[in-house]
C-alpha cells in the first residue's frame, strides 16, 4: 500500500539488463533486457518450458542470475549485505503457483507472520490488518481455517493476502489463475486490477491464460524456448493485431482457432 | 495547544478549536518504523468532534490506516463524531473495509472438551484396528489370488525390492549384529567370570543371537530402513494420485504394490537374520578370544552343546514374521497417508513405530508359544 510516489517517474520499477539465467550450467534465458514501469501490470507469457518461472525466480531473488543485473527502483540485491537484501525483499509480495501457504498455520497466522517479522505493529494492530487483508481477497470468516481445509482458489487468494501483508511496492504473481475455474479466475483478475487501482502496486504476472492476458495486462513480454529470450514485447491487443511472428500469432490466437472436429466454426475468443 | 512528534518520521499535530480536535497527519507513515499512537496524541482531551487531515503525508502504508482506525474506534466508544470528510477517497474506502473486517472477524473456537477428546480417540483406535485387520485380510486374499494365477505377480518389482531390503541392508545389519554380539559377550563375561564359568559365554551368545537377537535386531533395522521407505514411497504415490490411477484401472493397490514388497521382506528377512546370527556369534567370539582368552574352537564346540537346529528354526520363524510385520506396517501406513508432504512424513514415522511395537509384541507371544510347544 505504499503510496504511488516512488521517486521520479523515469525510474522503472524493475529494470533487467542483459540477464542470463538458468540452472546447473544450462542456460534457459540469454541476454534478456526489459523494464517494468511503476504501477504497471506486466505479464511474462510464453509456452511451457520457455523460462517464465526461471525468470520469476531470478526476479524475486531466489536464484541469482548467471550474468546481468536487475534493479528495483534503482536498487539491487547487494551480494554481501544481508540487511539490504532483507529491506529489498520486504518491498516484494510473491504469490506462488500453489499458494505456498504454511500448512501448519491458520490463514490468520499465515498472513500475520510477515507482519510480525518485519513491522513494529502491536499484536492487536496485526490482527486488524490480517482481517482487512483477508477481507480484501474475499476470505472473511476463514481466518482460523488451515490451508488443508480450503479449496484451491481460496488458497490462491489467501496466498495473495499474505503477499499483500507488507504493502508491497512490487507484486509478483506466478500463474495466479492456473487450475482455477473461469469465474474464480476472473474474480482474481478483478482483484489484481483493484489492488493496482488502490495502491498503485507494480504487478508482474507470469501466466499463459489468454483471458487474463487480454483483460488485465498493460504490457507483455513473450519468451520462447528456442530463442532463449524475448520474442515479442508490447500491449497484448496490439501484438495480437500487428505481430507478424508466427510464434506470437499462434500463441495469442489460440482462442480463434476452430475447435478440433468443428468444421469452419471460429470461436470468438476475445 | 499542539502535539508535535518532531523526532519521528510520522508526524501528528492535534489542536483543539472549541470542542473540535483538528488532527493533521504528516511525514512518512510506515509499519516498520515507530509511530505516534492515538492515545498519546489525544492525551487528556475529550473533544466532541475530531477532524482528520492527511494533506502533509508524503508516503504511507497500512500503519496510517491503523492510526485513523484507532481514532475512529475511540470516537465511537466516547460518543464523539469522527469527521473523515477531508480524507482522500482511497483512505476512506480502506477505513470502511477495515471497519467491516473488524466486525466480521470472529475467532474460531477449536478447543474440545475432555469427553469429546476421549470419544474421538476411542473411535480412532477402533477404526485403526479395523483398518489394520481388513488390510491384512486383503493381503491374504490377494496372495491367494496370486497363488492361483502367479503370472499376474510383479516379479520384477519383487526382485528389485529384495535387492533393496536384502543385499543393500547387509552393511548395516553386519555392523549392528556384530556389535550386539560384542556387547552381549562383555555383559555375559561380567557375570560368568565371578563363577569361573567364562566358557559359558559361548552358550549365552549362541542362544541369545540365534533365538532372539538375530531376528529382533534385523527386524528393528529393517523397520527403520525398509518399513519407513515403503511408507514414504506409497504415501508419495498416494499424494500424486498414482494409487487412484491404479484403482480406476481396476488394479488393486495391494496386489500391485503391497504383495511384491511383502514377499521380498518375507524372503529376505530370514536370510538376513541368519547372517546376523553368524555376525553376532563372530563378535562374541572376538571378545571371548581377546578378553577371556577362549579359543574360537573351544567357543564353537561349547556353543554347539546348547544351540540346536530347533533354536535356529525358532529364530527363522520369528524372522519371517517380523519381516511380514515390517512390510504390512510400512505399506498400510503408506496407503493411509494424508495426501500431502507432511502426511508422507507422518506415515514414515508411524510405520516405524507400528512395526517396532508389533515386533516386540510378536516376540513376547512367540516366547510363550515356543514354551508350550517345547521348541
Amino acid at each position: 500500500m505504499i503510496d504511488p510516489t516512488p521517486g521520479p517517474a523515469t525510474v522503472p520499477a524493475i529494470e533487467a539488463s542483459r540477464l542470463t539465467c538458468g540452472y546447473d550450467g544450462t542456460v534457459v534465458l540469454k541476454d534478456v533486457s526489459f523494464a517494468v514501469r511503476p504501477g504497471e501490470i506486466f505479464f511474462v507469457i510464453g509456452g511451457s518450458g520457455c523460462g517464465k518461472s526461471t525468470l520469476l525466480r531470478n526476479l524475486i531473488g531466489i536464484e541469482t542470475p548467471m550474468t546481468g543485473v536487475v534493479k528495483y527502483f534503482d536498487r539491487v540485491f547487494a551480494e554481501n549485505d544481508a540487511a539490504a537484501r532483507r529491506a529489498l525483499l520486504q518491498t516484494f509480495g510473491v504469490l506462488y503457483q500453489s499458494g505456498a501457504l504454511w500448512s501448519s498455520l491458520t490463514l490468520r497466522q499465515n498472513v500475520a507472520l510477515p507482519l510480525e517479522e518485519y513491522t513494529r505493529l502491536t499484536p492487536g494492530e496485526i490482527q486488524e490488518l490480517v482481517a482487512l487483508k483477508l477481507s480484501q481477497v474475499g476470505l472473511s470468516g476463514f481466518e482460523d481455517y488451515y490451508p488443508s481445509e480450503i479449496s484451491g482458489g481460496m488458497k490462491k487468494r489467501a496466498g495473495l493476502a499474505r503477499a499483500l501483508a507488507l504493502d508491497p511496492a512490487i507484486l509478483f504473481l506466478d500463474e495466479p489463475s492456473a487450475g482455477l475455474d473461469p469465474i474464480t479466475s476472473r474474480r482474481l483478475d478483478e482483484l489484481i486490477l483493484e489492488i493496482r487501482g488502490m495502491f498503485g502496486t507494480t504487478i508482474v504476472v507470469v501466466s499463459h491464460e489468454l483471458a487474463s492476458i487480454f483483460s488485465i495486462a498493460d504490457r507483455v513480454i513473450m519468451l520462447e524456448r528456442a530463442a532463449q529470450g524475448i520474442i515479442a514485447e508490447g500491449k497484448p491487443r496490439e501484438l495480437a493485431a500487428d505481430s507478424r511472428d508466427p510464434r506470437v500469432i499462434e500463441f495469442l490466437h489460440r482462442g480463434d482457432l476452430p475447435a478440433p472436429g468443428v468444421a469452419g466454426g471460429a470461436a470468438s475468443g476475445q | 495547544m499542539a502535539v508535535l512528534s518532531e523526532t519521528l518520521p510520522a508526524r501528528v499535530a492535534a489542536e483543539m478549536a472549541g470542542d473540535v480536535l483538528e488532527v493533521s497527519l504528516g511525514g512518512v507513515w510506515q509499519a516498520a518504523e515507530v509511530r505516534p499512537s492515538w492515545g498519546e496524541v489525544l492525551g487528556t482531551r475529550r473533544p466532541a468532534r475530531v477532524r482528520f487531515r492527511v494533506d502533509e503525508v508524503e508516503k504511507w502504508d497500512s500503519s496510517l490506516l491503523l492510526f485513523l482506525f484507532a481514532a475512529q474506534q475511540w470516537c465511537q466508544a466516547n460518543g464523539a463524531h469522527a469527521d473523515v470528510g477531508a480524507l482522500p477517497e482511497k483512505i476512506r474506502l480502506l477505513l470502511t473495509q477495515l471497519a467491516a473486517s473488524h466486525e466480521t472477524c470472529v475467532p474460531f473456537d477449536r478447543t474440545e472438551n475432555f469427553l469429546i477428546t476421549v470419544g474421538l480417540a476411542t473411535r480412532d483406535l477402533v477404526s485403526k484396528g479395523t483398518a489394520m485387520s481388513s488390510f491384512v485380510g486383503e493381503c491374504v486374499l490377494s496372495a491367494a489370488r496370486v497363488v492361483k494365477n502367479p503370472r499376474k505377480f510383479r516379479w520384477r518389482d519383487c526382485i528389485v525390492e529384495m535387492q533393496q531390503c536384502g543385499a543393500m541392508a547387509l552393511p548395516i545389519v553386519s555392523l549392528i549384529s556384530f556389535l550386539v554380539g560384542v556387547t552381549l559377550a562383555y555383559t555375559g563375561a561380567l557375570v560368568l567370570r565371578q563363577y569361573g564359568g567364562d566358557i559359558y559365554v559361548a552358550d549365552l551368545i549362541g542362544l541369545a543371537m540365534v533365538r532372539e537377537m538375530g531376528a529382533m535386531m534385523t527386524g528393528v533395522v529393517l523397520a527403520g530402513r525398509t518399513g519407513a521407505a515403503f511408507a514414504a514411497q506409497l504415501g508419495n504415490m498416494k499424494a500424486n494420485e498414482e494409487i487412484d490411477a491404479l484403482e480406476t484401472l481396476g488394479i488393486p493397490a495391494v496386489t500391485f504394490l503391497v504383495l511384491p514388497r511383502l514377499l521380498a521382506l518375507g524372503v529376505m528377512m530370514p536370510l538376513l537374520a541368519l547372517y546376523a546370527n553368524a555376525l553376532g556369534i563372530l563378535g562374541g567370539m572376538a571378545v571371548a578370544r581377546g578378553v577371556l582368552s577362549i579359543s574360537p574352537t573351544a567357543f564353537w564346540v561349547e556353543m554347539l552343546t546348547i544351540v540346536s537346529l530347533g533354536d535356529v528354526a525358532a529364530g527363522v520363524i520369528k524372522a519371517v514374521t517380523f519381516g511380514l510385520i515390517v512390510g504390512v506396517a510400512g505399506c498400510l501406513r503408506g496407503l493411509q497417508a494424508d495426501r500431502s508432504a507432511a502426511g508422507v512424513g507422518r506415515a514414515a514415522t508411524s510405520a516405524v513405530v507400528t512395526a517396532i511395537l508389533f515386533i516386540i509384541v510378536a516376540d513376547a507371544i512367540f516366547a510363550v508359544l515356543f514354551n508350550i510347544v517345547g521348541l
